[in-house]
């Protein structure tokens, strides 16, 4: 089992930029004082990216995603643990994908 | 500390489950593109993003000059600065050298698990270790074992694992519920998101949908009620 340099030194690089991507929002805003609408901007950003990340999965597949989504929300929205919740929203997209099949 | 260590882990354990067979798809697409399982572990570890890693994986083969690759990995990467960018302001009491070592954790699990225990507690750096560490060593050991046996997992879509990740954005988005203006925020994010994902090639769909709802947040904001 061999491992080749110039992949070595590719994977390292590559390392570097989806660290560099993780550490940069700390180290920029670190210390720096949120008010107005830099606190607006940022309050929205993790709602705005979760949503993001799973529009599409969930909006632009089939019925079944689509449904199944808006159960997990239900559930969530009822404070269920987050495993439960979890479990919940994976049961009812294989019951629905059976059904839509 | 110990036991805000378990408490991450408590939350973290079922995206465990959900991830061993992805990362064993990567092994497999990586070992049949002739990667031998040491390069395959050793890129799980050190790169440990899976967008990244299956979107280089072709590329990598196809010797594409590395600038090319570096820049797509940042790209693919960039939802990552807005969730840094958030995330830090909640361990303004970490010391920079722990918590910028932390931040080599900071999956997009990890990340959403942090922010739904933000809204309600004080992060500590245990918990964030606990609810971040536990993703990379089954990751970077479900990439070996995927590349060794190639993928047996089995298809993960038949059972609904490829859910269970849009199932737990779906859980830790309820609790950001604040009234109307957090459903204009999100109608923006998705509608946004969903039309990039049309038609922009690429990872960006992310990165669109939270700029245009942070856009919203920011259209909708009126100062008087700044406290």
């Amino acid at each position: 089992m061999s491992v080749d340099p110039h992949f070595l030194l590719a994977i390292v690089l590559m390392g570097f930029a989806t660290y560099g991507t993780r550490v940069s929002g700390y180290l920029l805003l670190r210390g720096v004082k949120i008010e107005g609408r830099m606190k607006a901007a940022m309050d929205a950003v993790p709602p705005a990216i979760l949503t993001a990340v799973i529009a599409p999965a969930v909006f632009l597949n089939s019925w079944a995603e689509m449904i199944a989504g808006a159960i997990t929300m239900a559930v969530a929205l009822l404070r269920a643990p987050l495993l439960v919740t979890i479990a919940t929203g994976v049961a009812a997209v294989v019951a629905l994908r059976y059904v839509f099949m | 500390m110990r036991k805000d260590f378990l408490r991450g882990f408590g939350e973290v354990w079922p995206m465990l489950l959900a991830y061993a067979p992805i990362a064993a798809l990567w092994g497999a697409v990586a070992a049949a593109q002739g990667f031998s399982p040491l390069e395959a572990v050793l890129m799980s570890a050190i790169v440990y993003s899976g967008t990244a890693q299956f979107v280089s994986i072709d590329l990598l083969k196809e010797s594409t000059p590395l600038s090319l690759i570096v820049f797509a990995v940042a790209t693919v990467g960039l939802r990552h600065v807005l969730m840094s960018a958030s995330i830090s302001r909640h361990i303004q009491r970490f010391p920079k050298a722990k918590a910028s070592i932390l931040m080599f954790w900071l999956t997009d699990e990890a990340w959403a698990i942090l922010e739904r225990r933000a809204l309600h507690e004080r992060l500590t750096p245990a918990y964030f270790f606990g609810a971040s560490f536990p993703l990379w060593p089954n990751w970077v050991l479900f990439s070996g074992i995927g590349a060794v046996v190639g993928n047996q997992m089995g298809d993960g879509a038949a059972i609904g694992l490829d859910f269970a990740f849009a199932a737990m954005f779906i859980a830790v988005l309820a609790g950001f519920w604040k009234g109307p203006r957090t459903g204009a925020i999100l109608a923006m994010s998705a509608l946004a998101a969903c039309l990039a994902k049309l038609y922009v090639p690429g990872a960006w769909y992310i990165l669109i949908g939270g700029v245009a709802g942070m856009i919203a947040a920011v259209l909708l904001h009126s100062e008087q009620e700044t406290a």
